[in-house]
């Protein structure tokens, strides 16, 4: 049997997080067949169609599909999954919208965030904020899994594969639920989830304008994204988007800079994956320390601007 | 309107977990437990919509044995209306509980469902996206605000880089995140009246004949630990440090 991932894209080419979710596909040993749902899709589909490992790339096409709203994605998902032995997403806001839905109409358990794949029945996830690992055993005929991306290597595109393409007929799809809108940061910096460097800020910046004028050319600098704790976030600082943590995004960059971060459980959850982890705080006891790989007890409002001139006369 | 609020009683958020000697669970024995925080949001906007005048009742409900009983207190102290413990042996998985719920949704027959999106022990995050599922209702998940218009809501969700609205027909399912609201502190009489109050309890066996999960946890370990950081006392140290042994710029 074969392996169904789901697709998610932004008009226009697969995004990173579905390309792990092929990567961790992959791991389970089977063929792998990815179906894309969406309207206007030709170039999607043909991005796909030259990945690695897609065996097959199935398509559902319609202007209902212009936004993606769980009710019309769940029962289409469903109807196709039922051939495979498991259904693959990255852990995402789109999936973790979806396949449970998904998983309820097929009847079967669901296991979420998989960390790690041991046999094709057999995963690790976190519990308690990551606190915990559990290795979880499905006895379910179908897994539906939802991945954490940087758990696993991206497939790429091969200039030599073309993989089959499939159109999908579209079921009755009875609940309206109406799309309104959308409302998302346009930035220059990098993607929080996929920055390969994230500077992040807590309360301790004290306002939204030096939470701006302190993290903004460090980042600048750096390339990189901004971060920021639930404080910050609730505060008003910085915007939902983003907060890293338990209940934000979850990010691991090659390199994070905490900055003024004390390192609440719910902070770490989201970041403690990242590879290089530099902590800047003036309390030496901060629970920060303990997850850092380099750590400064010192004050960050000093320390960003060194920072900058060091970098500038790299 | 009449809304049901789901409540799942975990360890309270401020404990150090570990698992049991065995390695084979989580060590519950003498941990503090609490209802789910993000449940406390949902029973928060539920009040909320009743004090509005939208909502005429709020029934909250458990699964558990009669330890539960405080996480039901709770919610009759914060101002909901009846409370409804089923009595379960085990603990179900997401699918055992979506599908006792829908029989309670059966029974109560409320307009909404309001529920936290994910319960901070197992943080599966499924549950009402599967209740919403079984019963063919709209969805509405992750939401961060709520504005009723009629036999119509629309509801912010936060996602991935953003927030999106919709607008959903009841009856309806909606997952509740943090930012939606900040839950009201619970007074001490209103905890001491609400020991009084009956709590109904049924069986979960009654409601649903065989909701015996088919996932194993099989062990539960720590993730593996990081070094201590190696203290550094200078930037120009960590600029090294940074390009010389992490090579990371």
């Amino acid at each position: 049997m074969s392996i169904l991932v789901l697709a998610e894209h932004d008009g226009q080419k697969i995004k990173i997080s579905t390309l792990q979710a092929i990567g961790a596909a992959k791991q389970m040993g089977s063929p792998v067949h990815l179906l894309i749902v969406g309207n206007q899709i030709r170039e999607v589909v043909a991005d796909a169609q030259s990945l690695e490992n897609v065996d097959k790339v199935l398509v559902a096409e319609a202007s209902r599909f212009n936004h993606l709203l769980a009710e019309d994605v769940a029962p289409l998902v469903a109807m196709i999954a039922t051939d495979y032995q498991a259904l693959v997403a990255a852990h995402t806001s789109f999936a973790r919208d979806v396949l449970p839905r998904t998983a309820a109409l097929l009847d079967v358990a669901m296991i979420s965030d998989v960390l790690e794949i041991h046999s094709p029945k057999t995963f690790s996830r976190p519990i308690y904020a990551g606190n915990l690992v559990a290795m979880v055993q499905s006895e379910e005929s179908i897994q539906v899994l939802t991945i954490r991306g940087n758990r696993f290597s991206p497939v790429n595109n091969s200039d030599s594969h073309i993989a089959v393409i499939e159109a999908i007929d579209i079921p009755d799809l009875p609940i309206n639920t109406i799309w309104i809108s959308e409302d998302k940061q346009a930035s220059d910096r990098p993607a929080l989830s996929t920055a390969k460097v994230v500077v992040s800020g807590g309360r301790s910046l004290g306002s939204k304008e030096q939470f701006e004028s302190t993290l903004g050319p460090l980042a600048a600098n750096l390339g990189a994204a901004i971060g920021a704790t639930r404080a910050a976030v609730d505060s008003g600082y910085a915007s939902n988007e983003s907060q890293v943590g338990q209940t934000g995004t979850q990010v691991a960059p090659d390199l994070y800079i905490a900055l003024g971060i004390s390192g609440s459980i719910q902070h770490t959850a989201g970041m403690k994956d990242s590879k290089v982890i530099v902590a800047v705080n003036l309390d030496p006891d901060a629970l920060i320390f303990q997850v850092a790989d380099y750590g400064l007890v010192a004050d960050l409002f000093d320390v960003v601007p060194q920072l900058n001139n060091a970098l500038a006369k790299n | 309107m009449k809304i049901l609020v789901p409540i799942k009683r975990v360890v309270d958020y401020n404990v150090q977990v570990r698992p049991t000697d065995d390695g084979r669970q989580v060590e519950l024995a003498g941990v503090k437990m609490s209802p789910n925080p993000f449940d406390e949001n949902a029973l928060e906007e539920a009040l909320r919509l009743k004090e509005a005048g939208l909502a005429t009742e709020i029934v909250a409900v458990t699964f558990g044995n009669s330890m539960n009983q405080d996480v039901l207190r709770h919610a009759l102290a914060m101002g909901v209306d009846r409370a409804i413990l089923v009595d379960v042996d085990k603990q179900p998985d997401s699918l055992g509980v979506a599908k006792l719920l829908k029989a309670i949704v059966k029974r109560e027959t409320p307009q909404l469902v309001l529920m936290g999106k994910q319960a901070i022990d197992y943080d599966a995050g499924q549950t009402p996206q599967m209740l919403a599922g079984l019963l063919g209702w709209p969805q509405g998940t992750f939401v961060s605000k709520v504005e009723f218009k009629g036999e119509q809501v629309e509801v912010t969700r936060e996602i991935d880089g953003g927030t999106e609205t919709l607008k959903l027909q009841l009856p309806v399912v909606i997952s509740v995140d943090l930012r939606l609201n900040s839950p009201r502190f619970v007074k001490l009489p209103n905890l001491m009246m609400a020991k009084k109050k009956p709590i109904e309890t049924l069986s979960a066996s009654e409601l649903v004949p065989n909701c015996e999960s088919k996932l194993k946890t099989l062990g539960i370990s720590y993730p593996p630990s990081r070094k201590p950081a190696q203290m550094l006392t200078s930037v120009d140290e960590l600029i090294g440090k940074l390009k010389n042994e992490a090579g990371v710029l």
